[in-house]
């Protein structure tokens, strides 16, 4: 793991109390919408698309976008979901976890552009255990991928071509996704003081 | 879970839910191009079998091959337990070579328990039926089985489905097994079998009995027919296999006083005209050939979910 330093780097001015709200239900959207024609813009169209949501939350961020891109080209993209859990390289630090539910498309992903929908980019590690299982579903001919928020921290060479939010967080902060349909609200908010010793960090289970 | 599987009294509710969740998932494995997931590589399952078997081993090593895990194959003949080895000492044999799963066959009841906690292996043991104790996969896949068929909501719920399970209870591994495991999700069992055949203690099992078979049926969501394990009995347990097989047995005129969905399962291996006949077993109704199906998704399940997660450093 690459040396990260303890010290906050939230940009000066921020107040991180506990659940500050950083994107509210109508920047989700709005983010959403811009992702959706950057997709759009990046693939000439939605021919051959196929959205891949990682479970839980990135499969109702999928079908947002999926309906997005119905209204403005009135083309039903192909959406399903992929879990990573199988294929994760902390499976063994723990106990056996639940696995989440996979469906793919039936056309299959061979030949198509997928784009992986996930909630937040962080270490970069479900990326990689998602193109894992991506190899065993098929051969796509391009893999993108699609986040509401990249906090940065990435342990591995991977980035996002589509960013809903770029937030710049401390490793003991923590980003929490709530989405409705899973959860009551649409919001991303932040939660821990930096610095304070022992405060969780990461990403969500 | 606990670390080993030996009974299906050890699975909570929540437990069997889990597994049968797990075994959803998996289930769609069997239609994809690359039947094989990482999560046991490095992992080494033992298939211990000191009694005959096709598709329970067979179901087994696909099972543990699809998670990347490698098998080796232990049967009793053909190797030392044929020289009058003893169990403790193929145990020790297992442990030095390092196996993290056993899954174990025997004629005995009660072999499983004592490989378990004898403190011979470490690895997790797997019951794959003990004499006539139990066989607690075939519950789940049989569990499994029901609930795609009969399930109300979420994978595993089988609150208020009338089960009848048919013929040699006495004998049946499988019968105390499903007893059990249906009973802790819900649904309502009743035995059926010739008083001979019912075990000594069946009242304090969590099911009904009952000796006439046309007055169960009826009502019954599912019927699983047990097959009449003859290399098990010594004795005049029913006076001939005709009277049996007219008594309880399951034939086209019984299956059709059956409900429009009620399903007809079979544990295997079924002999034909005993038990059921071949009208039956080839009916639409009968989900026999699907049981095994799905007993590959719920064996991955349970070795998925005993191996997969950090190694059990002895907390349980």
């Amino acid at each position: 793991m690459a040396p990260v330093p303890a010290q906050p780097e939230a940009p000066p001015g921020a107040t991180p109390e506990p659940g500050r709200v950083v994107l509210d239900a109508r920047d989700i959207a709005r983010a959403l919408t811009r992702i959706s024609h950057e997709i759009l813009e990046r693939n000439k169209g939605a021919g051959d698309l196929v959205l891949l949501g990682i479970p839980s939350r990135g499969v109702p961020l999928a079908e947002r976008i999926a309906e997005r891109i119905a209204s403005v080209e009135g083309y039903d993209v192909p959406t399903g979901s992929l879990d990573v859990t199988m294929y994760r390289d902390d499976l063994r630090l723990k106990p056996a976890r639940a696995l989440l539910h996979t469906e793919i498309p039936e056309e299959g992903i061979d030949g198509s552009t997928v784009v992986l929908v996930d909630d937040v980019l962080f270490s970069g590690r479900t990326i990689r255990a998602a193109l894992d299982a991506l190899n065993d579903l098929g051969r796509p001919r391009a893999v993108r991928l699609a986040v509401l928020v990249d906090r940065g921290h990435r342990e591995l060479p991977i980035r996002a071509d589509f960013v809903g939010k770029n937030l710049p967080t401390s490793l003991v902060e923590r980003v929490k996704v709530t989405l409705a349909g899973i959860d009551d609200v649409d919001a991303v908010t932040i939660h821990g003081e930096p610095g304070t010793p022992g405060a969780p960090a990461g990403e969500r289970p | 879970m606990k670390r080993h599987l030996l009974s299906a009294a050890d699975l909570s509710r929540d437990d069997a839910e889990l597994v049968l969740q797990t075994a959803a998932e998996l289930r769609s494995l069997a239609d994809r191009p690359i039947k094989k997931l990482p999560a046991l590589r490095g992992r080494t399952v033992v298939n211990l079998f000191f009694e005959d078997s096709t598709r329970t081993r067979i179901s087994f090593e696909a099972a543990a091959k699809r998670l990347s895990a490698d098998v080796i194959n232990f049967s009793a003949k053909g190797s030392s337990l044929s020289k009058g080895e003893s169990l403790k000492d193929t145990a020790l044999t297992l442990e030095a070579m390092g196996a993290d799963a056993v899954v174990v066959r025997h004629g005995a009841s009660g072999a499983p328990h004592r490989l378990a906690h004898s403190g011979w292996v470490r690895s997790s043991v797997v019951n794959a039926g003990d004499g006539t104790h139990e066989h607690p996969t075939q519950a789940l896949l049989d569990a499994f089985t029901l609930s795609r068929h009969l399930g109300r909501g979420k994978a595993g719920s089988l609150d208020g489905r009338r089960v009848a399970i048919v013929g040699d209870v006495l004998h049946s591994r499988v019968a105390r097994s499903n007893a059990l495991l249906l009973a802790t999700l819900g649904a309502e069992v009743t035995l059926v079998a010739p008083p001979t055949l019912l075990p000594v203690g069946v009242d304090s099992w969590p099911v009904e009995t009952s000796y006439d078979l046309d007055a169960v049926i009826p009502k019954a969501d599912a019927v699983m027919m047990l097959r009449v394990q003859r290399e098990r009995m010594n004795g005049g347990f029913f006076p001939t296999p005709r009277e049996y097989s007219r008594r309880y047995g399951l034939d086209g005129r019984r299956m059709a006083t059956l409900q429009d969905h009620t399903i007809v399962m079979h544990p295997g291996p079924m002999v034909r005209g005993m038990e059921i006949s071949a009208d039956v077993a080839d009916s639409d109704r009968s989900v026999i050939v699907e049981q095994v199906t799905n007993g590959v998704a719920v064996r991955m399940a349970v070795l998925y979910l005993l191996l997969g997660g950090a190694q059990p450093g002895g907390e349980e």
